[in-house]
């Protein structure tokens, strides 16, 4: 029961405080700013979208809206309207897909964006641990300061420039990948294998820009927490007390470098969430940073409130789960 | 200070290599001062002409000449780094000392406030942002906007530090002999994490051009002021790959590979250099 007292619920806490900083962070921006988020979504709306409409129903608008946006009544007032309006998933509809709500929008592109981040974040975690840690254990060989040389010039490349590499190579250099897309033009989403197979070719390379640079973070980091575990007492007496070379490796070395890593991934994902938005755009794939694209070139204020909304969520949950299975792979922790 | 400089341009490659790089980037960006084109008009020069002794870096399609436009975007790209990078330096480093200093309370508050900031996904709140200010999105305000979002990293960094020094002795020497928290902070204990501000300082540079090249792949940036993140987004505004203008897409892309993989060098080799361990593995290892 200490355990709940001394980590989980601070985690809680600390989830929380993530969520109330961030939500209101989204809150006031659009009051501090002196332009009327209600004229200009009306003036992007009208001349974005082409369309002509009544005066009325601008009228109409121009009062939802600002229903919508909790301009009424004080700023405390509009403060709580705000969190009513999250506690129900209420964003309103979206204003260049009009009326489909907010809400539904997201939801159908959250599949793609989330299985795209999941499997490259496990990939690329798995993968720049190992070779980090090996990198780390064996830090007086040559391949691994090659590694280290490679990995320092791919990782700090910012993810946008990574997938034009990526786009300018494999697209219109050497052309195996597709263009761009979640899948081919004309295909009906359906749960068949060749449609599976299509989608999982369009999510190759993007897969791969996230993952080449998250490898190159997880294995820098790794590989320092490696070489200093190495030069811990504890490691040179295991290899005094002769144990086998695999166990020493993984049993002591890279285990005990595999705990701040997890400690890390609940920091990072939010700048790998980041870099996941950005990466969708490059490659056109059909996820939340396609969308969060669209919502602004179309002026869209509720999909883009929608989005950077649920996305704090989701984050700030994913980082809390984290955190929560943590104490599985860290017996200090569970017997404190 | 410049004794520390030779040895490090001596013995470490990387910084070396880093060094250079950005003392010939910063040249670069100083002689924008010396660009015969303004480089907010269009149609000053041909169109879309390949490198030539004319034009070094050849010509895009909206009239400008590629050399000069990227000397002042790497101006404004340097320009934007500094101010977040000070801004959040400041911002981040008090916050630590005071942090780590105080302790208790204090310590958790102001901790799980950066922690929060650490988690939080910044680009759909940066994207929110800009999206209002579009208008008056000069480099400054930019600037000013990023370092909310990039001051935490620095922070945690420093009272993590703070921590260990404030139970040594020359402490408690200070605080018995009178001086407030503040004299304590700055005077004593300020010099000693000045390498890991720098550190620091330079990652927040990384962070912050990063940042500037989405939220400009995106439109939200000003997009008259050169930087690179504009030059990509008007290279990909004009499909310059899939025309064939490739020296208009390669110009800002090797342009940002360079100068990250320089600054990260510079970065790396410093905190390396701050290691005790790495150093003695080093001197060790006959390096």
């Amino acid at each position: 029961m200490k355990v709940l007292k001394t980590y989980i619920i601070p985690r809680l806490i600390q989830y929380l405080l993530v969520i109330f900083i961030g939500i209101t962070i989204t809150f006031i921006i659009p009051r501090l700013t002196p332009i009327d988020p209600v004229q200009s979504a009306i003036n992007r709306l009208t001349s974005y979208g082409g369309a002509y409409m009544e005066p009325e129903a601008v009228a109409s608008l121009q009062n939802t809206l600002k229903e919508l946006y909790g301009l009424e009544g004080g700023i405390v007032e509009q403060y709580f309207a705000f969190w009513k309006h999250l506690f129900t998933f209420d964003f309103g509809p979206s204003l260049s897909m009009f009326p489909t709500p907010v809400t539904e929008i997201i939801a159908n592109s959250l599949p793609w964006s989330f299985f795209l981040l999941f499997f490259s974040l496990i990939i690329s975690w798995i993968i720049g641990n190992i070779l980090g840690g090996l990198a780390g254990y064996f830090k007086e060989k040559k391949w691994s300061n090659v590694l280290a040389v490679v990995a320092m010039s791919i990782y700090p490349i910012p993810y946008y420039v990574m997938a034009l590499i990526l786009v300018i190579l494999f697209v219109y250099i050497f052309p195996i990948f597709p263009m761009m897309g979640g899948y081919s033009v004309g295909l009906q989403p359906t749960f068949s294998w060749s449609f599976l197979l299509d989608v999982l070719r369009h999510s190759i390379l993007p897969a791969i820009s996230l993952i080449l640079v998250g490898i190159g973070w997880w294995f820098l980091s790794m590989r320092s927490l490696t070489s200093n575990i190495v030069a811990e007492d504890f490691v040179t007496y295991a290899e005094f007390a002769g144990l086998p070379k695999n166990k020493l490796l993984f049993g002591y070395v890279m285990r005990n470098g595999m705990l701040p890593q997890i400690t890390n991934l609940a920091l990072q994902i939010g700048g790998i969430f980041n870099g996941a938005i950005i990466t969708e755009v490059a490659f056109s794939y059909p996820g939340v940073g396609s969308l969060l694209q669209k919502s602004i070139t179309n002026g869209d204020f509720n999909l883009m409130m929608g989005i950077s909304v649920l996305s704090i969520i989701a984050i700030a949950t994913a980082s809390l789960i984290i955190d929560l299975i943590y104490p599985l792979f860290d017996p200090r922790i569970r017997y404190r | 200070m410049f004794v520390i400089l030779k040895d490090l341009l001596k013995r470490d490659k990387k910084f070396l290599f880093g060094f250079t790089v950005i003392c010939i980037l910063v040249f670069l960006a100083i002689l924008s001062a010396f660009s015969p084109y303004d480089p907010r008009s269009w149609n000053v020069v041909p169109k879309d002409k390949p490198p030539s002794f004319q034009h070094l870096l050849g010509t895009n399609s909206m009239g400008q000449d590629i050399f000069w436009n990227t000397t002042h975007a790497l101006k404004n790209s340097f320009i934007l780094g500094l101010t977040a990078a000070c801004i959040s330096t400041i911002i981040g480093t008090i916050v630590g000392l005071i942090a780590g200093y105080r302790g208790g309370v204090l310590d958790r508050v102001l901790m799980s406030i950066n922690d929060s900031f650490i988690v939080l996904p910044s680009l759909p709140i940066l994207v929110f942002l800009s999206f209002f200010l579009r208008e008056k999105m000069t480099i400054f305000v930019m600037g000013a906007i990023l370092s909310i979002f990039s001051w935490p990293w620095g922070g945690k960094q420093v009272r993590a530090q703070v921590l260990s020094l404030r139970e040594r002795e020359f402490t408690y020497t200070s605080v018995f002999s009178g001086m407030n928290m503040w004299k304590v902070v700055f005077k004593e204990h300020l010099p000693f994490v000045i390498p890991w501000v720098i550190a620091n300082f330079i990652n927040t540079i990384l962070w912050a051009l990063g940042m500037e090249i989405t939220l400009s792949v995106l439109g939200l940036t000003s997009l008259e002021t050169p930087t690179i993140g504009t030059t990509i987004h008007w290279a990909m505004q004009y499909q310059a790959i899939f025309r064939g203008i490739w020296w208009w897409m390669l110009t800002p892309i090797i342009l940002s590979i360079i100068f990250f993989v320089a600054l990260y060098m510079l970065s790396v080799s410093i905190s390396e250099f701050l290691d005790p361990r790495t150093r003695l593995q080093r001197i060790k290892m006959g390096g």
